[in-house]
């Protein structure tokens, strides 16, 4: 046993030495190959439309603001698209945000009948794949309720098929956090609507803001819905319009990526500010998932 | 406390209350749809003529479809083939690496995550860009490859986006994970004089086998519904090359010029069943190891 002591050291101290140099050019490099497409993409929308295929560069020259100006003054759609998108998350967000927590705030702590069985259809529900559905969103948006090509059509059925991941992670949080405050205000008398919204709503912030950003992420950039939904050009968001510049006005692609910086800029904003709670956010349902 | 039925009732009602528009909208917009689906599945129809019952004749015309076992299916399993593995094993190395003493720890992992971000619109737009004839990529590799029109090149090029836009995801849930392994058991195991390999082989995998199972059933459920880098990058083509099953889904439900809904929805139908067993099988190897 002993004669096998000295590779062992010399093996850890070899790796020892080593992991932290390559850790390091690993990391960079993918930070690297990260970072680039997005950084190009801004380079190259205030370089002039000849150049749309220049050599890479990292700062752009010769620079120009034609892009931007060209893409906000020459398609009269764009700011309407921009509205939309922005309306559509912000709509889609609160309204995904405060049915999920009080439907989680029900199945966490009320008792009523059907609790257990609705609550495992809709986490169950969370496996259906969205294409399945995507024929009878068509079908219903069109000849049932009329809401086909209209931004609040595309409001509510977003939402609603978001509720079950909402309504997981809400009621997950609610069942975590201690029983003591709603017990007291209960004793003091409160309903369970003051309850929920004086006592509970305050103490859920953290989790509140977590699904709001992954709401705001996910209506922001929807794709295959609004796809199927929206219609007319007026009134398509910001991603589905970009699909289309990019089959449309393949010639002037510079525009198309002036374009695309409005789609990712905002979230990538919100990103930056709120990274905290997207990282926490993604640890906590990535484990909880298991 | 006196719970009479009266306080019961009220309680009942108010927790209905509670959930009703939840109710409502996941009632109508996913249960409610979810059966028609079904239903659809069984019949011929198009926006134009009511659905028709027609019995399982989707189901075998789907499965008989060319485009559906020569390209749509193949196509889905080689990318999900590539995609999963490389994203999963890519994502722990860069978990593993940022878990130690690392300077700038929180820069790496904003810049990892950064792709994730985005819409897929944007990523396909940029990448469409890049990989042209004369973009940046041919340009910085010295060569001269359509790698989208391509009929050998397109899909490894999606396959290709899809891992850089997925892997920093992964890598937090795999961060997470790893930042959830007691730190004692490395400290046994460093005075049992175990060496550092040792140590990742007997600890580190085995804690994180769940978390691993978790990452690669997302992997294969994500893979094998893409479609927006499809859509946006190539429209399924060239020669249907990049068609998976969800393009081709679609495809036949609203882009084809003779639309066919119900075949389209039994395609998705068999889609759903193939994700449904992926996930059960996955419940059930995290049941056994919790045994």
């Amino acid at each position: 046993m002993t004669t096998a002591r000295p590779t062992v050291v010399w093996e850890r101290s070899l790796w020892d030495r080593l992991k932290m140099p390559i850790f390091y050019a690993l990391l960079i490099a993918w930070t690297v190959l990260a970072i680039m497409p997005y950084w190009l993409t801004i380079v190259f929308s205030f370089m002039p439309k000849t150049a749309i295929f220049d050599p890479p560069r990292l700062w752009p020259k010769p620079f120009t603001l034609e892009n931007y100006r060209v893409v906000l003054t020459a398609f009269d759609e764009f700011p309407l698209w921009l509205r939309n998108s922005f309306l559509f998350a912000l709509a889609a967000t609160v309204l995904r945000v405060f049915f999920s927590a009080l439907a989680g705030y029900a199945f966490a702590r009320m008792r009523f009948p059907g609790r257990g069985v609705l609550f495992s259809l809709i986490l169950g529900s969370m496996m259906v794949p969205f294409v399945v559905t995507v024929v009878p969103l068509y079908w219903m948006a069109v000849k049932w309720f009329h809401i086909y090509d209209t931004l609040w059509g595309l409001i509510i059925v977003w939402t609603s098929g978001s509720f079950s991941f909402g309504v997981f992670m809400m009621t997950q949080f609610f069942k975590q956090i201690p029983r003591d405050l709603e017990e007291a205000a209960f004793i003091d008398g409160a309903s369970w609507f003051t309850l929920f919204f004086r006592v509970v709503l305050p103490l859920a912030r953290p989790a509140l803001l977590a699904l709001a950003i992954f709401s705001f992420q996910g209506s922001w950039n929807d794709f295959f819905l609004t796809l199927i939904m929206m219609q007319s050009p007026e009134n398509f968001t910001l991603p589905l319009g970009l699909a289309m510049f990019r089959f449309q006005y393949y010639a002037i692609y510079s525009n198309v990526l002036a374009g695309s910086i409005f789609n990712s800029l905002p979230i990538i904003i919100i990103f930056f500010i709120f990274q905290r709670y997207f990282v926490e956010g993604i640890a906590y349902t990535g484990l909880k998932g298991v | 406390m006196t719970y009479t039925w009266r306080r019961k009732l009220a309680d009942w009602l108010t927790a209905y209350v509670f959930i009703l528009p939840v109710l409502l909208g996941w009632g109508i917009f996913v249960v409610v749809a979810l059966v028609m689906s079904l239903y659809f599945s069984f019949t011929s129809f198009n926006l134009l003529k009511p659905p028709q019952w027609i019995g399982p004749v989707n189901y075998a015309r789907v499965l008989q479809h060319p485009d559906f076992f020569r390209y749509a299916v193949p196509n889905t399993l080689k990318y999900s083939a590539v995609v999963v593995p490389a994203q999963t094993v890519l994502s722990l190395i860069f978990a593993f690496a940022l878990d130690q003493k690392i300077r700038a720890r929180d820069f790496f992992r904003t810049a990892f995550y950064l792709p994730s971000v985005t819409s897929s619109v944007v990523i396909g737009i940029i990448f469409v860009w890049l990989f042209s004839p004369k973009g940046v990529i041919n340009q910085l590799l010295g060569l001269d490859v359509n790698w989208l029109y391509n009929v050998k090149t397109a899909l490894p090029t999606i396959m290709m986006v899809n891992i850089w836009s997925t892997t920093g995801t992964m890598m937090l849930i795999f961060l997470a994970g790893l930042q959830d392994i007691p730190s004692e058991l490395y400290e046994a195991a460093a005075i049992d004089g175990a060496s550092r390999p040792q140590m990742f082989r007997y600890i580190t995998i085995p804690l994180l086998r769940p978390v691993i199972f978790f990452v690669v059933t997302l992997g294969i459920i994500g893979t094998f519904q893409v479609f927006d880098q499809i859509y946006i990058m190539t429209k399924g083509g060239p020669l249907k090359a990049t068609t998976t099953i969800v393009y081709l889904i679609y495809f036949w439900a609203f882009g084809d010029v003779t639309p066919d809904m119900g075949r389209a929805s039994a395609a998705a139908f068999i889609l759903a069943v193939a994700i449904f067993v992926v996930t059960m099988v996955q419940r059930r190897f995290l049941e056994r190891e919790e045994v």
